[in-house]
């Protein structure tokens, strides 16, 4: 009983430690990422959102994973998916892509009747592939760049473009418009300890992998937002032009929507080295003369 | 005369099919044949199903290492990083990242024992030396995973030389990290990380095999 209230003693003064350094560190100076340029904030944030999800959120997880029977879980996904692809549908049609919008709806017919609302996914199997869109891929297809990194509290990793559109996504959220208070509150937590129950395994395999968790999950949030604003074919990024073992068609590739900040940095630095050059030698030639 | 054609036919067949055993094969065959062999070890293997991660990643060593290319891993990992290091360094390098991708690879198959593979369909022209295998992972429980295989054509078969988990490439993610250490530490820093990042996760029972090495 005692270890329990030392631990969750331990777990609220780290939780505060988090939000005091999250306060500090707001906007100091950092590694000079031009995708994070507010690293300083968004790492304390990271540390903040990790001590939360380990205190509280990863344990009702891991309580919910526990007693809840698999077809269950399932049930609960599904359900939730299938209030999902209304706004996926509506944002494959803003997308330029009707086909995908039609079997979007197509979905939800099927699956709110047949699938007894949205509990059962019977149009996966009968050829009704399931789509993930949202505002922010929309928007990232209207060509609006990605903005800044940033990690929100609880909600984790955004870009800025990402945040407009999670504010849309919210916005429109069928769960949030509820009437009943109590039961939208107790379906939104459900929504989400559902979506990180399905996390768990992930977990142990990105702590097998990141030599630093921020940036690994950083580095793969950016990737998979790409990716998925592309619908899972982007074109390869310019900067691999860079090795040698490449092809020289590849050379050639570009990237309509972002631009990549390597070759920012590249230009940058070239520019850094013309002013080096530049600046010193008037100099030189100079202290000669006056001799 | 039908009976004709049934035996050319059959010779046909034959024929085509010592071709093919002799010809390298083609990249959707070697990832399918690969991936479906491995699964069906981590199925059937009472050791692995019991959770034994080193043999998990004697597994991968044996049967799935021969099929990728960790140089040029390493070289994508490192960017434009690659060209500025030695021979020696870039041999450390491909072998401390080839150390932790396995570890990554191991760990990830232990955990998703029931998930069953499907592989979309497939073209490539007969010139191509650069292609995507796609796959996907289906999760008992969850979304599917698309997983997805870039290969290109060596003397020796097709290597992989990178791998895509939902769009995340689990080579070129760590650029912006490996960066981040040559800045601070050079390209020793780097290889010093990558060194203490896999003596963190070692298997717990120390195989003998690190130290034959």
């Amino acid at each position: 009983m005692t270890k329990t209230n030392k631990q969750s003693n331990l777990n609220l003064r780290a939780v505060l430690a988090a939000t005091a350094a999250a306060t500090v560190l707001a906007g100091c100076a950092t590694s000079g990422n031009p995708k994070d340029p507010i690293e300083g904030y968004n790492r304390a944030m990271f540390s903040f959102n990790e001590t939360v999800d380990k205190a509280v959120i990863k344990p009702v997880a891991q309580g919910y994973n526990y007693v809840t029977p698999q077809p269950v879980q399932t049930g609960v996904s599904n359900f939730f998916g299938n209030l999902a692809d209304i706004w996926t549908s509506v944002n494959n049609l803003l997308q330029g892509k009707p086909g995908d919008a039609l079997s979007d709806a197509g979905r939800v017919l099927v699956n709110s009747t047949v699938g007894i609302l949205g509990i059962f996914d019977v149009a996966t199997p009968m050829g009704l592939e399931k789509h993930e869109e949202d505002f922010g891929q929309t928007l990232g297809r209207w060509g609006v760049g990605d903005g800044a990194y940033v990690v929100l509290p609880i909600l984790g990793p955004r870009t800025v473009r990402d945040t407009v559109g999670f504010a849309a996504d919210f916005y429109v959220d069928p769960v949030r418009d509820h009437d009943n208070i109590g039961r939208r509150n107790a379906a939104i937590a459900l929504r989400a300890i559902d979506t990180r129950a399905d996390l768990l395994k992930a977990e142990d395999a990105l702590e097998a992998a990141a030599l630093d968790k921020y940036a690994y999950v950083r580095d793969a949030y950016l990737q998979h937002r790409r990716s998925a604003i592309y619908d899972g074919n982007p074109p390869r990024q310019a900067d691999d032009a860079a090795l040698p073992s490449l092809p020289a068609d590849s050379l050639t590739s570009t990237e309509p929507v972002e631009s990549t900040w390597n070759l920012l940095l590249v230009g940058q630095s070239d520019m850094l080295d013309v002013k080096a050059l530049e600046t010193p030698e008037p100099a030189d030639a100079a202290a000669p003369a006056a001799e | 005369m039908f009976k004709r054609c049934v035996q050319f036919l059959m010779i046909a067949f034959t024929a085509s099919a010592f071709a093919q055993a002799t010809a390298v094969k083609a990249p959707d065959v070697l990832v399918k044949d690969v991936t479906e062999e491995v699964l069906t070890t981590l199925r059937t293997d009472p050791a692995i199903k019991s959770g034994d991660v080193v043999k998990t990643a004697e597994l991968v060593e044996s049967r799935v290492l021969p099929h990728f290319n960790f140089t040029r891993m390493t070289a994508l990992a490192l960017g434009k990083e690659w060209r500025a290091t030695t021979p020696e360094q870039k041999k450390l390098l491909t072998d401390e990242f080839r150390t932790l991708l396995v570890r990554t690879y191991s760990n990830a198959l232990t955990s998703y024992k029931s998930q069953t593979i499907d592989y979309k369909p497939f073209k490539m022209g007969a010139a191509d030396t650069d292609v995507t295998v796609r796959t996907q992972i289906n999760q008992p429980n969850g979304r599917p995973i698309p997983l997805d295989y870039a290969l290109e054509k060596q003397e020796n078969g097709w290597k992989v030389y990178d791998v895509m988990v939902a769009g995340v490439s689990l080579v070129t993610n760590y650029r912006e990290t490996f960066a981040a250490e040559i800045r601070s530490g050079g390209v020793d820093g780097l290889v010093k990380a990558l060194r203490a990042k896999n003596a963190s996760t070692a298997p717990v029972p120390a195989p003998s095999a690190a130290a034959a090495k």
